[in-house]
């Protein structure tokens, strides 16, 4: 086992440190040490989009970042949508829409919209298709995750929180 | 069958509910079974086979056991000595839990390392040295039964690669038929060897309590109850100490019907360490070791008349089964459903036979998203109704009217021996056809045509038949497929329920409660729903084959109304009447003619804990075990519109509408939703998705990389339209319906892809369907370069 090494990142708005592994995968990090189990695992080809985190304002597959790579950064995963109690617009809108069925790939549709939307905040049907190309879903077949995604834009264009 | 609709408020039958378990995953607070975390908790990992066919030399451990952190290394000779190297399957075989002797397939479970951490696992999975002497390989099914084969199984008494011959109707009658038939149709179709793949794998946390001798297993399982016996069956360990417990699981599409080695593993390996020992599977262990689907070989004809009336149908099938027969079917249909392959149509006689063979693959076959088998034989029908078509130069939608079973003929027995419950077929087929506006789409076929542009349109009117049992017919390793519903309703009218079936996101939180408020008048939002743990849920088979709501759900009504019958005492009681006085209406039971007088379900709930008439018990609750008179049977038709690039192949998906019939509807949002999915695995199935494997029987679609699933791009945006045929022995009317879509679309897609080239004389193209092949025939027959 490689020595330990020290990181500091914020994760969901809180600064944590933690002694880690070089080799350990930042997915594994935040399932295992940070006790978030939101973020899933669905493949070892980092295709399915299940592990997708915002790292810095960008979405990651954390399958395939190092946890030591996060040092000093800021992480966003699904447990830090909520603010103040209330639901972000999009997890409403996978509510409303019927955008999720069993559920194990919504945490990282729900981070990749959320940077779309960060990026695009008025995408089309194709925009929202392409945003989320690199994340599988095997039950909705992807129309109500679209509807909920507009849901989503529409709401935060009414002056939603961002 | 009408159901008289609840208000919005109390959420019965047919409201779109949003639903109930959505809160906690979009928080991120699901609890899938990786999310189990338990006080000293170890990690298993497999060691897979590279080889497909090898004899086990020797398996040395040792350096695996000296790195820090390992615990245990387990392999096929320990479980040996304890009777559990072997485990048998669901269909009258057995199967290796961790080989001995030699290895059958690429990837087949070897030995089984237990540390610390799953890093650590890793690590030494990968110091386990094995030896193995390679032998000749069959990957071929159709060479199983040559010769020259080399024989798989040598610890069977039988020495030959078949496993079993079937076949049902009557031979005589169908040959006399065909001897006589004008016209004669055939097609050569293959269902290819697929994988469900829900996005989440299948793993377990295996928790042997020594102090209590209680073993309590997280499962990935779409039938906790029946696995819990197994494993008291299997593994000697008394019943009364298992506790299986299904946490929500991320999609199962059958996948998660099966027990697999790893769970066994988990479980002997928490046996001897008395710690809980977590074992989850890679994707590509997924997909290279667990239940595949499919891999059916078949041929159809149909012997038909000049005006194209159907008269008979022929078919005749290999089955591919890879190492051990590891089918997940009732145990008195060998080859599943499959002979429900007359489909919507009304044949004479017809004859269906099967053979199964072992080959050097991964063991199953598993039913994907179907009700065993009914995908291959829905598609094989309605393509052979293609060719025929084709043949006869008519159009397909005008040949399937022609020769659907009239709803005036229902219940209608077939002659392969099911008996459909209802349908209209023809109101499916036109529906379909507005929707998509036919004619319209034929004449701009035909101008385009003209152009040297290819388009196509591809029809499929299925029929489905879920819902297993009954229970003389129908069981699973000798368990009867009845279901059950448990309702317990509280002193202050609020209720809880638990079922036999397990959820793997079909939404049971939802659609149980909206049965409960439609029998009861208490609002869905007040019924919590539970489902998946055997330590408390009444015993059932789980979810799987569409049978949910055809047998839970059904049990859930009847146990409602066992409810409702009691508060009719309890109510007469309060109102100072005879029960005979009273009439029930939206949720409360008034007296006759004097309306005023009336007490609500959640009155006479109060009152069955602090106000019942002598001799009554107290409580209000109940429970149903469910044996369906008959399978159901949802039906449809899909219509698939395509354009394809005359340059590259390339096939786009201009329009696909889907009518089902499922009989009444307890959540249209939430069968919309399922047609969605099932639609798009159909897609997957028909366009991208194939396990093969080389001649060295190394599997090629072993992982995400190339075994395809289809991404928001690739997705048709999907049309959805639906008829209402109540199912006439439910009750409540209902069908099951998740499976129709993924049964119903594959051949709509082919029938579209083979149509739009059907002018060039093609007659069929095996799925998937990829660019290439399209591209192959455009230059075969000098459309390109």
């Amino acid at each position: 086992m490689a020595k330990k090494q020290t990181v500091h990142l914020k994760v969901n708005g809180v600064q944590r440190e933690a002694e880690i592994e070089p080799r350990l995968l930042l997915v594994h990090f935040i399932r295992e040490q940070l006790g978030l189990t939101g973020t899933h695992v669905g493949c070892d080809t980092s295709n399915c989009g299940a592990c997708t985190v915002v790292l810095d304002g960008k979405t990651v597959k954390s399958c395939t970042v190092f946890a030591v790579q996060t040092d000093g950064g800021e992480l966003l995963t699904v447990e830090g949508l909520m603010k103040d109690g209330k639901l972000h617009p999009l997890q409403e809108g996978f509510k409303q829409e019927h955008g999720l069925q069993c559920g194990f790939c919504t945490p990282g549709m729900l981070m990749s919209t959320y940077a779309l939307l960060r990026k695009n905040a008025h995408p089309t049907e194709q925009d929202i298709r392409w945003g989320i190309s690199g994340n599988l879903c095997r039950c909705t077949g992807y129309q109500n995750i679209v509807k909920a995604v507009q849901y989503a834009a529409g709401k935060l264009a009414e002056g939603g929180p961002q | 069958m009408t159901i008289e609709k609840t208000t919005p408020e109390v959420g019965g039958m047919g409201h779109s509910l949003k639903r109930k378990e959505d809160s906690r995953f979009i928080q991120g607070k699901g609890n899938y079974v990786d999310d189990v975390h338990l006080p000293g908790m170890v990690y298993g990992q497999m060691v897979r086979s590279p080889y497909a066919h090898a004899r086990l030399k020797s398996i040395d451990s040792e350096k695996a056991r000296q790195l820090p952190g390992v615990l245990a290394v387990i392999t096929g000779e320990d479980l040996a000595k304890a009777n559990l190297a072997w485990m048998p399957t669901l269909f009258f075989d057995k199967q290796m839990v961790l080989a001995t002797g030699k290895v059958l397939f690429q990837s087949q479970e070897v030995a089984f390392v237990v540390a610390e951490d799953q890093y650590t696992a890793a690590d030494a999975a990968e110091l386990v040295e094995v030896e193995y002497e390679e032998l000749p390989v069959l990957v071929d099914p159709h060479k199983a039964t040559a010769a020259d084969a080399p024989i798989l199984r040598d610890d069977r008494d039988e020495k030959s690669n078949h496993i079993f011959h079937w076949e049902v109707g009557d031979k005589g009658a169908t040959e006399t038929a065909f001897q006589s038939a004008p016209v004669k149709a055939s097609v050569h179709a293959i269902s290819q060897r697929c994988h469900p793949a829900p996005l989440e794998t299948c793993g377990c946390v295996a928790d042997f309590n020594k102090a209590t001798e209680k073993l309590t297993v997280y499962l990935t399982s779409q039938a906790p109850h029946a696995h819990r016996t197994l494993f008291a069956l299997v593994g000697g360990i008394p019943e009364q100490n298992i506790r299986v417990v299904s946490p929500d699981i991320g999609g199962g599409f059958g996948n998660k019907v099966p027990i697999y080695p790893g769970y066994v593993c988990a479980v002997v390996a928490s046996l001897t360490l008395g710690r809980p020992v977590k074992w989850i599977e890679t994707r590509s262990e997924n997909l290279q070791s667990t239940g595949f689907a499919r891999d059916y070989h078949m041929t159809a004809e149909i012997a038909a008349d000049q005006n194209g009336k159907v008269k008979a149908l022929r078919v005749k099938t290999l089955a591919d089964h890879g190492a051990f027969n590891a089918a997940a079917q009732p145990t008195k249909f060998p080859a599943g459903l499959f002979s429900v392959c007359t489909g919507s149509y009304d044949f004479r006689s017809a004859f269906c036979e099967v053979d199964g063979v072992y080959t050097n693959k991964a063991p199953g076959g598993i039913a994907y998203r179907c009700s065993f088998r009914i995908t291959e034989a829905a598609y094989l029908i309605e393509r052979a109704m293609d060719v025929l078509a084709n043949q006869l130069k008519m159009d397909p939608a005008e040949l399937r009217r022609k020769n659907y079973i009239q709803p005036g003929q229902f219940p209608y027995k077939t002659a392969l021996g099911w008996t459909y419950d209802s349908g209209n077929y023809e109101g499916a087929l036109n529906k379909a056809l507005e929707m998509v506006s036919y004619a319209q789409l034929r004449k701009e076929q035909e101008e385009k045509r003209k152009k040297g542009e290819l388009m196509g349109i591809g029809i499929s009117s299925f029929t489905e038949a879920v819902g297993a049992g009954p229970a003389h017919t129908f069981d699973i390793a000798g368990i009867k497929m009845f279901d059950s519903a448990e309702i317990r309703v509280h002193p202050t009218g609020k209720a809880i329920c638990r079922m036999g079936t397990k959820s793997q996101g079909q939404g049971h939180e939802t659609t149980y409660a909206q049965i409960v408020a439609q029998e009861l008048g208490i609002p869905a939002s007040d019924v919590v729903v539970e489902e998946g743990d055997t330590d408390t849920a009444p015993y059932g088979l789980g979810t799987y084959a569409s049978r949910s709501t055809p047998t839970s759900g059904a049990a859930t009504a009847m146990a409602a109304r066992k409810i409702r019958d009691k508060a009719k005492k309890i109510a007469a009681h309060l109102l100072e009447c005879s029960e005979a006085d009273l009439e029930w209406q939206n949720g409360k039971f008034l007296v006759k003619g004097a309306p005023s007088k009336s007490k609500t379900i959640q009155e006479i709930a109060f009152a069955a804990y602090t106000n019942f008439p002598a001799g009554l018990e107290a409580g209000l609750e109940a429970v149903d075990y469910y044996d369906p008179p008959n399978l159901t049977f949802p039906f449809g038709t899909y219509i698939c519109v395509v354009d394809i690039d005359k340059g590259t192949g390339e096939i786009r998906v201009r329009r696909f509408v889907a009518v089902d019939d499922c009989g009444n509807v307890i959540n249209p949002m939430i069968v919309q939703g399922q047609i969605h999915g099932g639609l798009t695995e159909g897609f997957a199935i028909a366009f991208m998705q194939l396990i093969d494997y080389d001649e060295s029987g190394n599997v090629q679609g072993g992982s995400f990389m190339d075994y395809l699933i289809p991404t928001a791009v690739e997705t048709p945006h999907w049309e959805t339209g639906s008829t209402c045929t109540p199912s006439p022995h439910h009750p409540f009317g209902a069908k099951g319906v998740g499976e129709s879509p993924n049964v119903g679309s594959p051949a709509a897609f082919v029938n579209a892809v083979v149509d739009a080239l059907s002018h060039l004389g093609v007659k069929h193209i095996d799925m998937p369907i990829a660019p290439w092949k399209v591209w192959t025939i455009l230059k075969e027959k000098g459309v390109v370069n």
